[in-house]
């Protein structure tokens, strides 16, 4: 491993460790033993089998939602439209299950769902990208403000054209029949949306880092101006980034509504997206960094209960970590650079004579 | 140099990734067998203290914070009366979605904590999460809060309760058409579902059987959490000139403090919210869980609960399960001489809220004159109207 590296990996396990130091003085402040509340925690995220899995189960939404902000950052846009893609995604894709539940086999039922949770979702960020590219619309703010009305389709469908009637106290559409819900991956109880959220960080950091377009989409979120000089498509490109990150987010409310719920609910709506965001920043939006970031993120969640239980601590406790880490990781980002230890051989003996005249190492 | 460093993390990202995935995955597979045996194992480690003979460990789940001054808290208060008993201790878990994520809870207070018995008290636990669950752990019990227990569909370890709370929010009813100079009451409702619609109409039918030139405007926030548009429509009730609010969503504690801000009345709902307004809090319809949750732990102690208890148990005041908030300083003798004889009677059920002749707030008959739907009717359950002094609309 080289030095630079090194310094990634170093950096990050020190900004790692030192929330955790920050985290317990906060926890010994609250009243409770800090050295217990490690515990708690490891017990409760990756202790057992059951914890693993619980982590495993919480990290599958977050890496999907998380991409829905990651790879629109690789072209300069800040979109935080993940909830309203999950929700949108999983009404539309209930929705299509029921219409081809009774006619198709199991297996054609989920993949028409997911191609159709997966697609709406991605229209639906693509609108806050196609706003943002030929209305110079901040998409921030609209991309936000779609979540809002993703959530009022929801109710307005499920309260009354898509409602069950005999759903009465808590309005909901018909319900999948059980054989065409998504299935646990074999050997795990833990859904196949984990399985969807792995494949695509993969595929997208095959995208985004290896392909011309993932260049193409790295120059013009470098510098727009020259990208368009250079007679790339940005908004075409813009459109299409937002339609991928929304797409998988979609498919996040597909995995949730098919595996999950088998129906579509108000309960759909639970602020994965909101913490997709978190996972985006703290992964540098890099996807392949998102899958630890993610399970990070899935162990910090399964231990809570175990912190209320326990320790009783508040369940406010996990989201005070969740803010230190975010600062502590995102202030680190300035050490880079800082410590000559971590600088290739040659550099650190060259005198560099002016600023500027940056050294071009290998 | 800046383009690969960011390879570079890239390549690290990829290491990392695989380690921990490859960790989390070998872990997982590795613990399989001993899932089984886990459970009794860190159990006893963890607390210490628990001789596992006699203590029976009880977990509740809320979805909200436990101190909301609404639902949630209303379901601690009912934990804390259970963990005053002899060898019952209690844990509990708040803002728990209704997602896999109170599966996973509930798997973990009885893997974890060696939970015997789950009191998930969020209506929407109930259909799959508590279901899944149950399915799962056949030895362990489960009550949820809502009624919708159905003895041909749903697992024989599974148990549901409700309240006739619709009669408390009638004896407030009383309280508020007693109190109110205006004659304009006001309904903050979050979804028009049966459960609020029967709020709602014995509220208003409560507050005209004493002051009939009452009427009732109702706003739907439209979520059962929505702290900014509960503030406007108290806001925009008051302007309107309504002096007595009540509502029905998660947590009364923005109405309430706004209420008291804006010098009128309110009567609360699920617990208690006096504190938050001493001058304007009249009553207050509340759940007195600690009662059914002491009924149904009795019942648990002797090993097989069903034996004592119905799997579906549903009750008023008769039965215990609601209670009215002290009376605040505001009202008067009359008005409590009134709710009193009201809530007498509804106790030994003398009184039934819905009788005929009852017509909805668009003039058409719902009950015929003579027939009256006593509270196990359950044609109450899919109540779909609002009746004749409710202003508003189901949206």
């Amino acid at each position: 491993m080289n030095r630079a590296a090194t310094e990634i990996l170093l950096i990050r396990a020190g900004a790692l460790a030192a929330s955790l130091v920050l985290f317990g003085g906060f926890v010994a402040l609250a009243g409770a033993d800090p050295l217990d509340v490690f515990y708690q925690m490891y017990r409760g995220s990756f202790g057992t089998s059951f914890s693993v899995q619980n982590t495993l189960l919480r990290a599958a939404p977050l890496m999907l939602t998380a991409l829905c902000t990651a790879i629109p950052a690789r072209l300069g846009l800040m979109m935080i439209g993940g909830e309203g893609a999950l929700v949108i995604g999983g009404l539309a894709a209930i929705a299509a299950g029921l219409g081809c539940a009774s006619s198709m086999p199991p297996l054609v039922v989920t993949t028409v769902m997911a191609i159709v949770g997966f697609c709406i979702g991605g229209g639906w960020v693509a609108l806050s990208g196609a706003m943002r590219a030929y209305r110079g619309v901040n998409e921030t703010i609209s991309s936000l403000l779609l979540n809002y009305i993703a959530i009022a389709l929801l109710n307005h469908f499920v309260e009354g054209p898509m409602r069950d009637p005999t759903s009465l106290n808590k309005p909901s559409t018909r319900a999948i029949p059980a054989e065409d819900m998504l299935q646990s991956i074999p050997g795990l109880e833990v859904h196949w949306g984990l399985v969807f959220g792995v494949v695509a960080c993969i595929v997208a950091h095959v995208l985004m880092m290896r392909s011309v377009f993932g260049f193409g989409a790295a120059i013009a979120g470098g510098n727009l101006r020259a990208g368009m000089l250079c007679g790339l498509p940005v908004r075409r490109m813009m459109i299409i980034a937002s339609f991928l990150g929304g797409g998988a987010a979609g498919l996040a409310g597909m995995a949730e509504v098919a595996a999950v719920h088998g129906r579509a609910n108000a309960s759909l709506v639970t602020g994965y997206g909101y913490t997709g965001i978190l996972v985006s920043f703290m992964a540098r939006h890099e996807p392949l960094a998102i899958i630890p970031v993610a399970l990070l993120f899935g162990g910090i969640g399964a231990s809570n209960g175990l912190l209320q239980r326990v320790d009783n601590l508040p369940d406010a406790t996990v989201s005070v970590l969740q803010g230190i880490l975010f600062v502590v990781i995102l202030a680190s980002e300035t050490l880079y650079g800082r410590f000559a230890f971590f600088r290739p051989r040659e550099e650190r003996v060259v005198v560099r004579p002016v600023a500027d005249a940056t050294p071009e190492v290998t | 140099m800046k383009l690969q460093v960011r390879r570079r993390a890239g390549v690290v990202s990829v290491m990392s990734s695989v380690v921990l995935a490859a960790l989390a995955i070998v872990g997982a597979i590795g613990c399989k067998n001993q899932d089984s045996a886990a459970p009794a194992g860190p159990a006893g480690s963890a607390s210490g203290s628990a001789p596992a003979d006699q203590t029976l460990t009880v977990g509740f789940v809320y979805v909200g914070p436990k101190d909301d001054y609404g639902y949630n808290q209303a379901h601690h208060e009912g934990a804390l009366v259970v963990a005053k008993l002899p060898g019952v201790k209690i844990r509990e878990e708040e803002n728990v979605p209704e997602t896999d994520a109170v599966q996973k809870t509930m798997e973990s207070m009885i893997s974890l904590d060696g939970s015997k018995l789950l009191f998930p008290t969020s209506f929407g636990y109930f259909d799959p999460h508590i279901l899944v669950e149950a399915k799962k752990f056949p030895d362990v019990t489960f009550f949820h809060c809502g009624g919708l227990y159905d003895a041909t569909k749903h697992p024989a370890n599974v148990g549901s309760y409700f309240g006739y709370i619709d009669e408390a929010q009638y004896v407030s009813g009383i309280v508020a058409g007693m109190t109110t100079k205006t004659n304009k009451l006001g309904f903050i409702a979050a979804k028009p579902i049966p459960q609020v619609l029967r709020n709602i109409n014995a509220f208003t039918l409560g507050a005209r059987s004493v002051n009939p030139k009452a009427t009732t405007a109702v706003v739907f926030t439209g979520d059962w959490s929505m702290p900014s548009k509960e503030a406007d429509a108290t806001n925009s009730l008051a302007d309107q000139g309504v002096d007595v609010i009540t509502m029905h969503v998660d947590s009364p504690k923005i109405i309430v403090e706004q209420a008291e801000k804006r010098g009128i009345f309110v009567t609360g709902y699920h617990a208690s919210q006096a504190a938050l307004a001493p001058k304007g809090y009249l009553t207050g319809a509340e759940w007195n869980w600690g009662q059914v949750y002491t009924q149904y732990v009795t019942a648990m102690k002797t090993g097989k609960p069903f034996d004592s208890v119905a799997h579906l148990l549903r009750g008023g005041f008769k039965e215990g399960f609601i209670k009215m908030s002290p009376y605040g300083a505001a009202v008067s003798a009359d008005a409590k001489t009134k709710a009193d004889a009201a809530k007498a009677a509804l106790t030994d059920g003398s009184l039934v809220i819905f009788k005929g002749p009852l017509s909805d707030n668009a003039g058409k008959q719902i009950i015929a004159p003579g027939a009256s739907l006593v509270q196990t009717d359950v044609s109450l359950e899919k109540m779909a109207y609002l009746v004749e002094g409710v202003k508003g609309s189901i949206p």
